[in-house]
């Protein structure tokens, strides 16, 4: 048996106006080489500029991740030669990135586990290139959007953990509202290492797997990396030392470049970007702004509201759930009654219309109403099915559409025992009945009830307080 | 009628009382620019048409010329290099949008050593430049092709840039005024990066006055130059007139070890000037005093030089690989085309000075050499700022003698070429202002002295330059060539 060990290289883009070193606009566009400024395009003389709101972004990335922050952080070049990279060299951290030594929890398999980071740091997105056969199109909408590389070390062990950090960096990106963290568009992509090794606390040699762009590869690509490393160990052979590529229509591996042709990137500080020092004031201020993220707010919903695992996890999926989750709690809202509407109608009726739960008409107040009505017997839990169902159709409150169809309950015992007392005085026989052993009687006398109340009676307590009246004596 | 002999004070009066035209100068600037093309050289652009200004400046209607790796929108900008022999750029250096908008008339860009790499004004790809007082030497680069402009009266003023020396050597061999300011007091925006931390933008005058108008023109913080200075919010013609008794200046004693017994008489002569120059500076009441600097870092300024620019050279110059832009290469793959671009379209020279900043930038490289040059840097620097707290400058020979012929060949590894022919990029190191001013002649050819002060204090320079230039008759002067 091999022990896989596997490390991720997550390069995500950042959500800024402009990109991270040039004025130009950093927004998705399918017109190519719409988005550039001059010095994307790395005319000579140009000169970088950092995008203050970049700096921000990363290192609330990195205070998220719980990373060490520098006292000052400078930015380097590694340099190569691509047409994807006009200035020659991409701007990139290396010596003083903008966090260190972090960590990430995670939850796998009924057990948490933390995933720590390396280092996480700033850079530029490269262009993109279309290659068709006798010839290439350069896109440099991309180039020079701001990047952040968040390095893991090698301490997951299978797919699952490796999906899991995702998701959970993924969440951590959206909840700080950093980058829409959209892997179809090419905003979030991995670089997956993968080794196997005999025994624990000793790694194999390592193979890296590039630009594996959805998660659903990287969990393929480790798979087959771990099932070729398998077969070569078993045979004998040596893990070579490689980068390589994951082919999705094979669902395999490819080389691309042995140990031996690795690329010196000859990393120095960029001169023309002086160290920016990095206040405590300021990385306060910053750390104020990072909402409780999905980790916690999991082991909060399952602490102290009692929910299950499963559905704590289904109301932090988005953060704009769990805050309305939230909402409702904070207007007085039983919580798993809060839960139980909001991961059955609600999230059936969003994913039916695909909208989000920022612009559903039930507001948390109203889910609130609705839950008292039940909790206080003024209507049936089926009832209220159909009145939420109703509510977020046709767009008008619990409260006005109970009221509307009439269907509120009688509630309160006294009103409806003077029903039950009307219905025992027209049918004086029914107790002499029900001891001669009658006893469907009882479902007389209540639909005599109903009847009388049109419906309004709860049936629960009308048949509590019409079993009570039978045995009584005259 | 010559009017480009004239400086910026009488040009400035004459425009004023409409006794000249802008278009008259311009055309007066780009007929003699014509006039001397084929003898020494200077353009690689002149330009036609004058373009028509509305501003009102000191320099407003004066004509001036650019070196050729400043950013010119619609104008062609080749750093006298065959990979961008037909380079168009599309937006414009900050020094010249300065210049433009206080209404100079650009009327050419100048020849530079290919990508600014080099002293001789040798390696540009349109030919070598000519030193305007005999054409059997060099002018001395990179700035070659502005300083000749200057030395023939073919502009009052000129801009080029100094990543080790490259303003203030052709000053020196062209007998006029050169002055790179403190690191960062002008923009490098939209200047042809050669060596980024050592890389100035600076200018050629025939007189410190001059170099003044002009300095106050394009200095300024710029948004697109995050190492430019914040604003010294200060007119350096305003100060030119200050009381200079008491400044204190020095010289490197190691520099002149034995020039006494040298059988090199040129060298020995320029020396033997430089100090009667030194007592006439004592007597308009500067202290002037003799100082010992290590030798072993006076020794290690060019190879530190060298590691230092090659390597950061290396990196910035490879966007030039004829794909975004430049002349495209030929090839089968990708890395073919950039290949074979870049092979035809740098000099041997060039390539030289790449495979050496590569090989020091390489990771089992760059700790030994890289790093120990930047430590060395760091030292020298560091001596200087210890001298600054006694002196207000350190005054030298700008040269250990005159303007090289052609093909003289010099030792590379004499004390005289490590010390006196590469001091000045002490001034790059540390960001330092530095002026070369006109000092003399030696066997007709002129020779200069060169003040180097405190980091910030362009003021201060200035205002010693000017006093110095008083006592050494070479103001205002134009090349034979140019008369």
């Amino acid at each position: 048996m091999y022990i896989p060990t596997i490390g991720l290289e997550i390069h995500c883009e950042l959500k800024t106006n402009t990109k991270n070193f040039s004025s130009a606009s950093n927004t998705y566009s399918d017109i190519p080489n719409s988005n550039l400024a001059t010095v994307d395009l790395g005319f000579p003389g140009i000169l970088p500029v950092i995008n203050e709101n970049g700096v921000k972004q990363s290192l609330k990335m990195a205070l998220a991740m719980h990373c060490e922050i520098p006292e000052y952080m400078t930015f380097e070049r590694k340099n190569y030669f691509y047409p994807d990279l006009p200035k020659g060299y991409q701007i990139t951290q290396f010596h003083h990135p903008v966090g260190i030594n972090g960590y990430v929890m995670i939850h796998v398999n009924g057990e948490d586990k933390k995933i720590l980071i390396h280092d996480t740091h700033l850079e530029e997105d490269t262009a993109s290139l279309d290659h068709y056969g006798d010839y290439s199109l350069i896109d440099y909408n991309r180039a020079g959007v701001p990047l952040l590389e968040t390095v893991t070390e090698p301490c997951m062990h299978s797919a699952e953990e490796a999906i899991a950090f995702l998701e959970a960096l993924r969440s951590i990106f959206l909840y700080c509202g950093t980058s829409e963290a959209r892997t179809d568009r090419g905003q979030m992509r991995c670089d997956v290492n993968v080794s196997l090794s005999t025994t624990e606390n000793c790694l194999g040699t390592k193979v890296e797997i590039k630009n594996v762009n959805s998660f659903n590869n990287v969990k393929d690509a480790i798979v087959s990396e771990i099932k070729r490393q398998t077969e070569i160990l078993e045979n004998g052979g040596v893990v070579l030392q490689e980068t390589r590529r994951y082919d999705e229509n094979q669902m395999c591996t490819h080389l691309m470049r042995s140990k031996e042709d690795a690329i010196d990137y000859k990393f120095f500080t960029d001169p023309n970007l002086p160290p920016i020092l990095l206040e405590k004031k300021w990385l306060e201020e910053i750390k104020a702004e990072i909402p409780s993220l999905q980790y916690e707010r999991i082991t909060m919903y399952m602490l102290e509201y009692g929910l299950s695992r499963y559905d704590a996890t289904i109301l932090v999926k988005e953060k704009e759930m769990a805050e309305y989750f939230e909402e409702t709690i904070k207007e007085g809202a039983d919580a798993k009654a809060a839960s139980n509407w909001l991961t059955s109608v609600i999230l059936g009726h969003m994913n039916k219309y695909e909208i989000p739960i920022t612009k559903l008409f039930l507001t948390p107040k109203m889910l609130v109403e609705l839950i008292e009505l039940v909790s206080s017997d003024k209507i049936s839990s089926k009832q209220a099915k159909e009145v939420l169902y109703q509510s977020l159709e046709e767009e008008k409150s619990p409260v006005t559409l109970v009221k509307e169809l009439g269907i509120e309950q009688i509630g309160g015992n006294e009103e409806i025992l003077a029903v039950v007392k009307e219905v025992f005085a027209e049918n004086r026989e029914a107790k002499a009945q029900y001891q001669a052993g009658r006893t469907n009687i009882v479902d007389f006398l209540v639909g005599q009830v109903m009847k009388k109340t049109r419906g309004k009676a709860n049936p629960a307590t009308t048949r509590k307080l019409v079993q009570e009246e039978i045995v009584k004596g005259e | 009628m010559n009017y480009m002999c004239k400086n910026i004070d009488e040009l400035r009066a004459m425009l004023d009382r409409k006794a000249v035209t802008s278009d008259l100068l311009f055309q007066e600037a780009i007929e003699r620019a014509k006039q001397y093309q084929e003898a020494y050289n200077a353009f690689v652009t002149i330009i036609e048409e004058k373009k028509e200004q509305d501003a009102t400046s000191i320099l407003s209607g004066i004509p001036y010329a650019l070196k050729d790796n400043i950013s010119t929108k619609g104008i062609l900008t080749t750093s006298s290099s065959n990979i961008l022999k037909n380079y168009m750029p599309i937006y414009n250096a900050t020094v010249y949008q300065k210049l433009e908008s206080a209404g100079a008339v650009l009327m050419g860009k100048t020849v530079l050593d290919e990508l600014a790499m080099g002293g001789t004004g040798t390696t540009g790809h349109t030919g070598i430049v000519k030193n305007p007082w005999d054409s059997s030497r060099q002018i001395g680069g990179s700035s070659a092709g502005s300083a000749a402009a200057v030395a023939l009266g073919i502009v009052p003023f000129a801009i080029g840039s100094d990543t080790g020396d490259s303003i203030r050597k052709p000053a020196a061999f062209g007998g006029i005024v050169g002055y790179k300011p403190t690191y960062g007091r002008i923009s490098r925006y939209g200047l042809f990066a050669f060596a980024s931390s050592l890389d100035h933008v600076g200018c050629f005058a025939r007189n410190v006055k001059d170099v003044a108008y002009v300095i106050n023109i394009i200095k300024g913080e710029d948004p697109y130059d995050m190492t430019s200075l914040p604003d010294d919010n200060k007119n350096y013609v305003d100060t030119l007139e200050n009381e200079i008794k008491e400044r204190k200046l020095f010289y490197i004693k190691e520099a002149f070890e034995n020039y006494e017994t040298s059988e090199d008489l040129e060298f020995k002569e320029t020396i033997n000037q430089f100090f009667k120059t030194v007592e006439k500076v004592k007597e308009l009441g500067f202290i002037v005093e003799e100082v010992s600097f290590p030798k072993e870092l006076l020794s290690a300024i060019y190879p530190t030089y060298m590691a230092i620019s090659c390597a950061e050279a290396t990196s910035n110059n490879a966007n030039l690989t004829g794909i975004p832009f430049g002349v495209r290469g030929e090839g089968n793959s990708i890395h073919d085309v950039m290949m074979d671009a870049r092979t035809k379209g740098f000099s041997e020279l060039i390539k030289r000075r790449f495979v050496l900043g590569s090989y020091i930038l390489q990771k089992e490289n760059q700790e030994k050499l890289f790093h120990n040059a930047r430590r060395v840097r760091r030292m020298i620097v560091d001596k200087m700022n210890e001298l600054f707290e006694h002196y207000d400058g350190m005054l030298m020979p700008a040269s250990g003698g005159i303007a090289p012929i052609f093909g003289e060949k010099t030792d590379q590894l004499s004390d005289r070429y490590l010390i006196l022919e590469n001091h000045l990029a002490i001034a790059n190191f540390g960001g330092f202002p530095s002026i070369t001013i006109p000092s003399g002649f030696v066997n007709d050819m002129p020779i200069a002295v060169n003040l180097t002060g405190r980091q910030f204090e362009d003021d201060v320079v200035l205002n010693m330059a000017y006093k110095i230039e008083e006592i050494t008759d070479c103001k205002d002067q134009i090349a034979k060539g140019g008369k």
